[in-house]
């Protein structure tokens, strides 16, 4: 018989924050399939007495940002930073966690990890054009000067493993210490996953990335 | 160099998974959310569903099988068949799919692929075309599972298609489609040489070798259903077979 006492319903707790942009259902079902108790909402209050949190997104990030502060949003996931709750962004959250994106001009994202998101760049090291955006199942590398890939949010991972993305922008972290994989677009390093502390990142979609991406939140549905 | 997607394609009928020749003469194969579940285990790149009949009576039924799928599936989901509105687009992807598969409604009202797209990005928005040789080197483009001729030539229909905001296209070979014999590979090279969104080859793959010879030609994707509906092959024996002609295919192990 299991016990349920407030330290085992907090172990497998999460929540989705709700700001009308992203794909909750998906990032929801994954995280329940983990064994999590997901609450997905937009409640302040909520998400600061929250284990853990996750902040989805996709489409643009000044859309992104404007939907977030909207709501005061962008103050709520500040505090659940700095107050050390482990904080997962996928795809454009993870963008936000960033200083500044350079799409449609500059916007100020949430300033959680240092470094800013630029455009992919739209020929390979070569010179070749390639597909904008990055769609697809790419191989998590580790990158040269890096965080190690099996400490934190990727402990599970093994380099080589596949995960997929759809993105036009990519996050370049201002210090290697930040980045925890990459993968290689046409030759170009691209933030794969990123990690401060409590606060991380995935560029790609953990929850459409099979038995992989399911592994990465299972890991953080434990932290 | 990218990798080869490898996709399963689930045809559906009511509450059924089917199969046809030529899209034709329809067997029902069994529950899709068994076939689904098997094939996301094998490492399925990801999931087509393609409601057969959804065009004749102008409605989807796929939205239970999809939500239920999203459950257990977690991969890139395409669902197309009879989507016909961007309140139909919006419906099938909060049910837990990621991509819509549109060939009637496009051809009717070309205006949609260009909302969609804008709507939800061009990634979002799969250009089904069925295509049926009428000489050599030409093909129209056919609706309603090849019975419906639109006149549209295929190449000039896709590059249309594209402009308008298609951010990827479902190519299905009506003459090889359930034949076993191999994919058009004239079309596809057809196509994928006039457009540079990516190009999902469907229709006639018997063997594992169909695919590497219609990759080697340009496809991006190739989307399989008899192949292993009928357990002829199961997707590593596809991974397998793609990695040892030299295509890059994802590594994938089952836990």
């Amino acid at each position: 018989m299991q016990d349920f006492t407030l330290e085992s319903i907090q172990m497998n707790e999460a929540t989705v924050i709700d700001y009308g942009v992203g794909n909750l259902l998906s990032v929801s079902r994954a995280l329940e399939h983990c064994g999590a108790r997901v609450t997905i909402t937009s409640d302040a209050a909520a998400i600061l007495t929250s284990s853990r949190v996750v902040l989805p997104g996709v489409g643009a990030f000044a859309d992104g940002m404007a939907a977030l502060k909207t709501k005061g949003l962008d103050a709520v996931v500040h505090q659940v930073a700095v107050a050390g709750t482990p904080l997962l962004g996928i795809c454009l959250g993870m963008q936000m966690l960033f200083d500044e994106s350079e799409e449609f001009g500059a916007t100020a994202g949430l300033g959680l990890i240092p470094g800013r998101v630029v455009h992919i760049p739209a020929t390979t090291t070569t010179g070749e054009p390639h597909k904008i955006p990055h769609i697809g199942w790419n191989e998590l590398v580790l990158p040269a000067e890096c965080n190690p890939l099996q400490s934190g949010l990727l402990a599970e991972v093994e380099p080589g493993e596949a995960v997929y993305f759809v993105h036009s922008f990519m996050a370049v972290p201002a210090s290697p210490e930040f980045r925890l994989a990459d993968c290689s677009y046409g030759g170009i390093p691209i933030s794969a996953a990123v990690q401060r502390d409590n606060v991380m990142g995935c560029q790609f979609h953990p929850e459409k990335s099979g038995v992989v991406g399911l592994k990465i939140l299972r890991r953080f549905i434990s932290s | 160099m990218r990798n080869t997607r490898l996709i399963a394609r689930l045809d559906i009928k009511g509450s059924n998974l089917i199969k046809g020749i030529h899209l034709e003469g329809l067997r029902v194969i069994g529950q899709p959310n068994e076939y689904a579940l098997r094939y996301y285990e094998q490492g399925a790149d990801e999931l087509i569903y393609i409601d057969c009949v959804a065009s004749l009576y102008g409605r989807n039924n796929l939205s239970d099988i999809v939500q239920n799928a999203a459950q257990n599936v977690f991969v890139p989901m395409t669902v197309g068949g009879g989507i016909r509105s961007i309140d139909d687009a919006t419906h099938i992807l909060r049910c837990g799919a990621d991509k819509v598969a549109i060939n009637t409604a496009a051809v009717e009202t070309p205006g949609l692929i260009t909302d969609i797209a804008r709507k939800f990005g061009s990634q979002c928005m799969v250009l089904s075309i069925e295509a049926k040789r009428v000489g050599p080197d030409r093909w129209e483009a056919y609706t309603d599972n090849g019975r419906e001729d639109t006149g549209l030539d295929v190449i000039e229909w896709v590059k249309r298609g594209v402009a308008l905001g298609a951010g990827e296209v479902l190519l299905t070979s009506v003459d090889q489609e359930g034949t076993r014999k191999g994919f058009d590979i004239s079309l596809v090279r057809a196509v994928t040489g006039e457009v540079s969104v990516p190009v999902i080859a469907s229709g006639g793959m018997g063997t594992p070798e169909h695919m590497v010879d219609v990759v080697k030609t340009g496809a991006d994707a190739v989307a399989m259903a008899d192949i292993l509906h009928y357990r002829r092959a199961t997707i590593a024996d596809i991974r397998d077979a793609a990695r040892n002609a030299g295509l890059h295919v994802r590594k994938y192990t089952n836990e």
